[in-house]
């Protein structure tokens, strides 16, 4: 059996001038209860082992004995920065099994909390980005901005982070009369603001310095790892599910697969920004052409997919989430694996950052934008 | 590329693999045994060329386990699943963290969930679950925790 004080003995044993720290579990800079341990020599990274499951709440083996339309809301609180699109991915999959189409407006709707709900996601991945690098303000600033997109959420789907509003069909209830004008007002706000981003923060040259050529990932081994999202896009490496497979309304939209070819730091960082644009661009192309009608297609009250199994791929703020749903017949998924982006992006954080300074490490594992309760599950 | 012409493309490549009918992605089975050798095939062939897993998982059928692999390729965007039934009182499969380096992390959390255990793997242990956490795998369906678990 393994235990940590074991890495102790060994390093004593076998590499000399070798020691360990361990950040986390409880750490700022983790965004979340990760403990990492570090072998270092000096400063130098020799080794970054992982070590999960201080958040585990086993939501795989939960979903096993809650029926389709429970499960899904188990799921906002996996990756809860993304808790619509995780709702979405879900609501596709039961779709999917149930072979129901839902009405263009539920389409229009879902598409456009979910580009809202990756502007969100992004501004706090920057805020926390700039933090983890030393500077508070920016901080504010995407905070500012976030708490509309959270205002907006709250009137509409009731709750601000876990929303739940997704479900097979459509979505739960219609959008708020407001909301159409709220977002525009937001929509003209922000286009002003995202540029303050980048002469606050993008442009800045000690920001550049801690950023450029740090936790470089080639495109071969962001493939070889699994890395999805803006990992592997700013790899060079096209992975935008709503490009590759579309769903929903995709296809038909206007917008740009966001690619940089630096791997490095800066590169992910870039994405991010970039992906922002793009997910404005989206949500001006359907704000005032939300068509009408119903807003969810007539399901059973209770749900049975069919003997088989379903997949389904959607683009959450981080990456790839898969959604695996193995059915025998029954009111209940018999296995449901989530193939949650946070975990494979994270496998390569040792590869990215070995041979680095531990100065650095804080600044790559930033831009991998991870969220610790969807690495766990 | 339809599943037909993917299944006639990998019957070339692998003339015994058997698949099964009606599935999204063309699905095939083939025994853990042959593993690391279709797995070496469909990564390296240049039309097959799978180069990312993005899914690594196991199913427990109480009488067997299942491991499902789903592949795919950046390159010519085709999509398969690969599965393998396993012996349930000694389940062992070939590691493919070689192939896809991805598959390290996934196969420990399987490892650890199922029991699995991955033959030349280079660092099988314990990911999620506590030290010294020993015997029952919590995702296989007989598992029970009297103090945790509340029955639905």
């Amino acid at each position: 059996m393994y235990r940590q004080t074991d890495i102790i003995e060994d390093n004593r044993d076998t590499a000399q001038g070798n020691f360990v720290i361990n950040v986390g579990p409880q750490h700022p800079a983790t965004h979340g209860v990760l403990h990492l341990v570090i072998t270092l020599n000096g400063e130098t990274i020799q080794k970054i082992e992982p070590h999960l499951g201080y958040i585990h709440r086993s939501i795989e083996k939960m979903c096993e004995s809650l029926s389709y339309r429970q499960f899904i809301y188990v799921t906002s609180r996996m990756d809860y920065l993304s808790a619509h699109i995780n709702n979405h991915a879900c609501s596709l999959c039961v779709e999917k099994g149930l072979q129901v189409e839902i009405p263009p407006r539920a389409q229009v709707i879902r598409v456009l909390m979910d580009e809202l709900t990756r502007i969100a996601s992004h501004e706090l991945w920057w805020g926390a980005m700039a933090m983890d690098l030393g500077a508070f303000t920016p901080f504010f600033h995407a905070f500012r901005e976030r708490e509309t997109i959270n205002d907006i959420m709250e009137e509409t789907c009731g709750a601000r982070l876990t929303m739940n509003y997704m479900v097979p069909g459509g979505v739960m209830h219609d959008i708020h009369p407001n909301f159409q004008k709220r977002v525009k007002d937001f929509m003209q706000l922000y286009k002003k603001k995202i540029n303050e981003y980048d002469e606050l923060v993008t442009g800045n040259v000690i920001f550049q310095n801690r950023m450029k050529g740090v936790g470089v990932i080639s495109a071969e081994d962001a493939v070889s790892y699994g890395c999805t999202g803006p990992v592997a896009r700013g790899s060079g490496v096209s992975s935008d599910i709503r490009k590759i497979y579309p769903y929903e309304i995709y296809d038909k939209l206007e917008f740009d697969e966001v690619l940089e070819t630096g791997g490095d730091s800066f590169a992910r960082y870039m994405v991010r920004i970039r992906e922002m644009q793009q997910s404005i661009r989206i949500v001006e192309q359907l704000i005032d052409n939300i068509p009408e009608g119903d807003f969810m297609t007539k399901t059973k009250a209770v749900l049975k997919l069919p003997k088989g199994e379903f997949y389904s791929r959607v683009e959450t703020a981080r990456g790839e989430l898969g959604v695996y749903i193995v059915s025998e017949g029954a009111t209940t998924p018999y296995r449901i694996k989530f193939r949650s982006p946070g975990f494979s992006n994270l496998s390569i954080l040792d590869k990215m950052v070995r041979g680095g300074k531990i100065g650095d490490l804080i600044a790559a594992m930033g831009t991998l934008d991870l969220v610790i309760p969807d690495i766990d599950r | 590329m339809t599943n037909e012409e993917l299944k006639s493309l990998i019957s070339g490549v692998l003339p015994s693999a058997t698949y099964e009918e009606g599935t999204e992605w063309l699905t095939l089975n083939m025994e853990p045994t042959e593993w690391p050798e279709v797995a070496k095939k469909l990564r390296s062939d240049e039309q097959l060329f799978f180069d990312y897993l993005f899914c690594l998982t196991c199913v427990d059928w109480k009488t067997h386990l299942t491991m499902v692999y789903h592949l795919s390729s950046t390159k010519h965007r085709q999509t398969i699943v690969v599965k393998s039934k396993l012996d349930r009182n000694k389940p062992e499969i070939e590691t493919v963290s070689n192939i896809w380096r991805t598959a390290e992390f996934h196969e420990r959390e399987v490892y650890e969930m199922f029991g699995v255990s991955f033959l030349n793997h280079p660092d099988l242990r314990l990911l999620i679950l506590p030290d010294g956490w020993e015997g029952k795998n919590p995702l296989r369906k007989d598992f029970e925790d009297p103090v945790n678990m509340i029955k639905l």
